[in-house]
């Protein structure tokens, strides 16, 4: 038996949590190193992942499988393709960001002198430990989803990763906050329960629709069902098939999100420090759309397309409707929120072109979003610490103050608009060109989004960054060390994937044709013809 | 019947000449577990005579956990040798059945006791009184609360060591419950346990008049419910002429017509059988705590003595399902079109009805109370499956249940203030930040209460829910599944409570108990995280102990 490199890769961070969470209250900085070590050691493992995975071989590589819960007709199944396997990386390569740029957020505040209360002393508070702990434990129930190929395996995880989520977005917030630090607390735990809850219901009616598919199926092995359905010797009734397919993607939706679903989303990112607010939009957020490639186009092809012209009038709502907001927020990270969800739609508009080029576009538009977003939500963060605000009226003039955070700053912000040269635009345009090819009208919809996406990014760059410099920021600090260190590598990412995607695509392609296949998709065929 | 009938019946028995009534047969080997306990109970009793004061507690204790630890080992020996599965057998001249159902709940109920009885015994909680140790017990249940006879007790340090007996009395019941085998002994095992519980929930050594108050309840109404199951009884005996289940069963499905010349009028009734199955059900759902017959959950739970809740939560909630599931799988699976339907209205109103009125709920032991029947609705979907995974799933569920309860009720003993436990949720406010291990074990029961994967909930959930798809009850999960979703709704906000919640300045401390509580509470959370992450050979367990014996 090989190693089993995908368990490891998924282990490793949940090893790390459990040693942060073990570390003395006193040792913090060692936690927070320790933490560090761990995420590096699992960039590592997904390279390793990464580099052993052959983009022209076998649809699911690195595959294990062992027997688990025998009565459920469950197994412990890992394999990863093409899309698996970029947005592991996207994982893996983004936390140890998240946990750089997260160093200071969970110290204990000043005021109560560093100490935990008295009467606690039997059993010491520990957050920052918890913090650490608490991002390693996500990001080790991520990456295990990414790898799962058995519907339940994956279930499991989709549902368990939102506790350690929910403390995370509860539990540790903005050190100073304008109404107060009881107010915050309120708003904060607010914002957590509302994750939770529209998450956990999602997950519910997902549970309904994988029993359903077990009774139906009598399998949870994405390979067993997909082969089984291909062969004719699974039939599914039209209306069964539709019933689960719309299970399925009603909690990928709240998780993508997709409008409606998608108000949870501006209260925890809102609420949540900027590192926890780009965890959840650029990795656990991922989940939702990747599960909607892998698991709704694969199990439910023929209820996919039936539901393919509504999702993409929701996912054009999601972008205009997302771009518009996020235009009138005054919130400099709700702001980012509504930009994602915009961007979110994007994606699901990608997906469910049923073209080649919009899936591979919606593929690297998630790790090209993940990127820009942390990119711009970090540096952000770093802005929003030196302040105490997040209010955009509250800043102006940075750019003469601290020149390298509002530069960074707008090169985040570029990449959020997709300018070309930077990674994003490479992903946005295949969208858009997959989307027309198949729905002229829809592309065209989209584009809008492009527009009122510079619209928002300008406005805020220009209300906070540029003008006369304001009397709160006169003495704010530029960019420290450990700040450039977790911004430069991002930008250099998204030039370096903007003008060269090809290593990514090369991955993306051939997982694109099986999905395409499964769902028994041609791409429209050029036809000038018809375009006179 | 007429009285010519009933005279008949009388010179019959009085002509059979005395010699040849047979002497019963007794396996005493496959009724060991039930002996062990009652015997243990009965010298428990005399340790209250002849012991000295002082030294009672100690042996009492010792006697319980011996007693409870010898009938779960012949539990597992009776299992071991294929007792629960190829050997299974009617027992104690058709009065018991040894099977698998039978032994995989005793076994629960076996060690879901064995767990309570260390909360029983705790004795570091409360502060001394009068320099002796004291536990969450009554110095002197006959003392009028607040009286001068109870602060004389307090001072005498008197404690209730009776608490032992009276619970090995009830556990007994308990272990007969499931596995009677005709309806005469199922009457007296539902009274050999709910009797002793009865007392149990009185004897509170703080709030006692709130305690008082539950027992009373509890008892009017579960009076009512033995009413019930009794006039039950007589009337399926009418339709069937016999108690026994498997005789029952027989009739109702038609393959005996045998005629008893004395009950003519009556057997084959079909009026007597609608009648008393229902009047049978309601007893039996009155003791899971199912809607409409749930009203006594909530204040009893809140009442009585915290220790008992939680052994009352677990323990009933098994046996109950247990005697359910075989009057409802032997006895009457031929009437399955009658009662499917109604169990149907009931597990919808019981999973709603439970999750929705608990939201409203602002002390932790109420809280627990409503969640209890929302449990109770879930199990109900399960068990109206009728499949061998039905069974097993119930089964895997209970197990599950019973510790997670047993756990979160030990953990609610723990937050005390200086008027006893403080069940206020208001009081938990940030409970997570002035002992955050505590306030974790609760989250992690919360969680499994809410089935959360990775935790026992979770599997167990999976399963009932599988099985009653698997068995034609989909819109039954999906209405489950809502249910679950309303559910997670107050299970999360005692989370948010404990958690992001600043603490009060007067709030509760978490007091550090004696090894006894704690080792609950560690078998609560270690069986919550096993059967979570590797249920299998639980189900495994479960699957080869659903087969009923006929």
């Amino acid at each position: 038996m090989s190693f089993p490199l995908l368990t490891a890769t998924a282990a490793l961070p949940a090893v790390g949590a459990v040693a942060v969470a073990a570390v003395p209250a006193a040792r913090r900085t060692a936690a927070k190193w320790l933490a560090l070590l761990f995420s590096l050691g699992t960039l590592a493992l997904a390279v390793t992942v990464l580099v052993r995975f052959e983009p022209g071989g076998a649809r699911y590589q690195l595959t294990e499988s062992h027997a688990w819960i025998a009565d459920f007709g469950v197994r412990y199944e890992l394999g990863v393709d093409g899309i698996g396997v970029t947005l592991l990386a996207l994982t893996a390569l983004l936390v140890p960001f998240v946990i750089a740029a997260g160093w200071h957020d969970a110290d204990p505040s000043p005021d109560s002198g560093g100490e935990a209360p008295a009467e606690t002393k039997h059993y010491r508070w520990r957050p920052t430990q918890g913090f650490f702990a608490l991002i390693l434990m996500v990001e080790a129930m991520v990456i295990l989803s990414f790898e799962a190929t058995d519907v339940f395996l994956f279930y499991i995880l989709f549902e368990a990763m939102l506790i350690p989520m929910y403390f995370l977005i509860g539990g540790f917030g903005d050190r100073a906050h304008a109404q107060g630090e009881e107010a915050a607390a309120t708003q904060r735990s607010y914002a957590a329960v509302k994750f939770l809850l529209y998450n956990l219901v999602g997950g519910l009616i997902m549970l309904a629709a994988v029993i359903g598919l077990y009774v139906v199926a009598g399998s949870f092995s994405l390979g067993e069902i997909a082969a089984a359905r291909a062969s004719g010797e699974l039939e599914m009734a039209t209306n069964t098939e539709r019933l689960l397919f719309l299970g399925f993607f009603f909690a990928f939706a709240i998780k993508a999100p997709l409008w409606p679903l998608h108000t949870w989303l501006p209260n925890a990112m809102g609420e949540a420090t900027a590192p926890v607010a780009v965890l959840i939009t650029a990795v656990v957020d991922k989940v939702g759309t990747f599960a909607m490639l892998r698991f709704c186009l694969q199990l439910f092809p023929e209820a996919s397309k039936w539901a393919t012209p509504v999702i993409i009038v929701l996912s054009l709502i999601s972008i205009v409707y997302g771009a518009l907001l996020a235009v009138g927020q005054r919130d400099i990270k709700r702001l980012i929120a509504y930009a994602s969800i915009s961007h979110f739609g994007f994606i699901i508009l990608g997906i469910f072109a049923m073209t080649s080029q919009g899936q591979s576009g919606a593929t690297l538009y998630m790790v090209n979003h993940g990127i820009s977003t942390a990119a711009l939500m970090l540096v952000a963060g770093f802005l929003i610490s030196r302040r105490g605000s997040r209010l955009i009226a509250d800043y102006g003039g940075v750019q003469k103050v601290a020149p390298v955070l509002a530069g960074t700053f707008l090169v985040g912000g570029l990449a959020t608009l997709s300018l070309p040269g930077l990674a994003p635009f490479v992903s946005e345009f295949l969208v858009l060109v997959g989307t027309f090819t198949r729905y002229p009208a829809a592309g065209i919809v989209a584009t809008f989004g492009i527009v009122l996406a510079a619209l928002y990014v300008l406005v805020l760059y220009q209300r906070t960054m540029t003008g006369p410099v304001k009397e709160e920021v006169r003495s704010m600090p530029d960019l420290r060390v450990r700040e450039l260190a977790v911004v430069a590598p991002l930008i250099a990412l998204l030039i370096f994937l903007g003008v060269y995607p090809k290593p990514v695509t090369e991955i993306v392609n051939p997982a694109v044709e099986h999905t395409m296949s499964d769902v028994q998709q041609q791409d429209p065929r050029p036809d000038v013809e018809a375009a006179k | 019947m007429s009285a010519s009938a009933v005279h008949s019946l009388w010179t019959t028995a009085a002509q059979q000449p005395v010699d040849s009534i047979p002497a019963p047969h007794i396996e005493y080997s496959q009724l060991a577990p039930m002996l062990i306990v009652v015997g243990a109970a009965v010298l428990g009793v005399l340790v209250e005579v002849v012991v000295p004061r002082k030294a009672r507690y100690h042996s009492q204790l010792f006697l319980s956990v011996t007693a409870l630890a010898a009938a779960f080992a012949a539990v597992v020996g009776l299992a071991a040798t294929g007792h629960g599965t190829t050997k299974v057998q009617i027992a104690a001249m058709g009065a018991i059945a040894v099977d698998g159902p039978a032994l995989f709940l005793q076994g629960t109920i076996l060690l879901a006791s064995l767990a309570a009885v260390f909360t029983f015994a705790e004795r570091r909680l409360d502060p001394r009184a009068h320099g002796k140790h004291v536990d969450s017990f009554v110095a002197q249940a006959g003392s009028v609360p607040g009286g001068e006879g109870e602060q004389a007790a307090v001072r005498a340090g008197f404690t209730t060591t009776e608490v032992y007996p009276l619970m090995l009395f009830a556990v007994t019941g308990m272990l007969v419950f499931p596995a009677a085998n005709d309806l005469l002994t199922l009457f007296i095992a539902l009274e050999v346990f709910s009797l002793p519980l009865y007392l149990l929930c009185a004897l509170a050594r703080r709030k006692r008049l709130m305690s008082q108050e539950a027992a009373v309840k509890y008892f009017l109404l579960g009076a009512f419910s033995s009413a019930f199951l009794l006039f039950g009884i007589a009337l399926l005996y009418g339709y069937a002429g016999s108690v026994s289940y498997a005789r029952i069963a027989e009739v109702v499905d038609g393959s005996v017509r045998a005629i008893d010349p004395a009950l003519a009028q009556t057997m084959g009734n079909d009026a007597l059988l609608l009648i008393g199955g229902a009047m049978l059900l309601m007893g039996l759902l009155f003791k899971v705590g199912a809607v409409p017959f749930h009203m006594w959950t909530p204040d009893v739970y809140q009442g009585a003595p915290t220790p008992v809740t939680g052994f009352m939560a677990a323990a009933t909630k098994v046996a109950a399902f247990g005697a359910l599931l075989r009057l409802l799988y032997v006895v009457l699976p031929g009437l399955n079109w009658d009662w499917r339907p109604v169990l149907w209205g009931v597990a919808i109103v019981t999973m709603l009805g439970g999750a929705i009125v608990a939201i409203t709920q602002t002390d932790i032991k109420r809280l627990l109370a409503y969640s209890s029947i929302a449990h109770a609705g879930f199990i109900l979907a399960g068990v109206i499956a009728l499949t061998p995974d039905g069974i097993s799933s119930v089964l895997f569920y209970l197990a599950a249940y019973s510790f997670v309860t047993i756990g979160a009720f030990a953990v609610v003993t723990l937050v005390r203030d200086a008027g006893g436990e403080a069940t206020h949720l208001s009081k938990w406010a940030g409970l997570g930040r002035r002992s955050p291990l505590a306030a974790a074990v609760f989250a992690v029961f919360l969680l499994a209460f809410a089935g959360i994967p990775l935790t026992s909930g979770f599997a167990g959930k999976f399963a009932v829910f599988k099985a009653a798809a698997e068995g034609g009850a989909g819109a039954l999960v999906v209405i489950g599944v809502i249910a679950s979703a309303i559910a997670a709704f107050f299970y999360i906000r005692v989370i948010v409570l404990m958690f992001f919640s600043e603490p009060k300045p007067e709030g509760p401390t978490v007091a550090v108990p004696s090894p006894l509580t704690m080792t609950t509470i560690a078998v609560g959370v270690a069986v919550t995280l096993a059967l979570g992450v590797a249920p299998q050979y639980f189900l495994d367990l479960a699957g080869q102990a659903s087969g009923f014996v006929r």
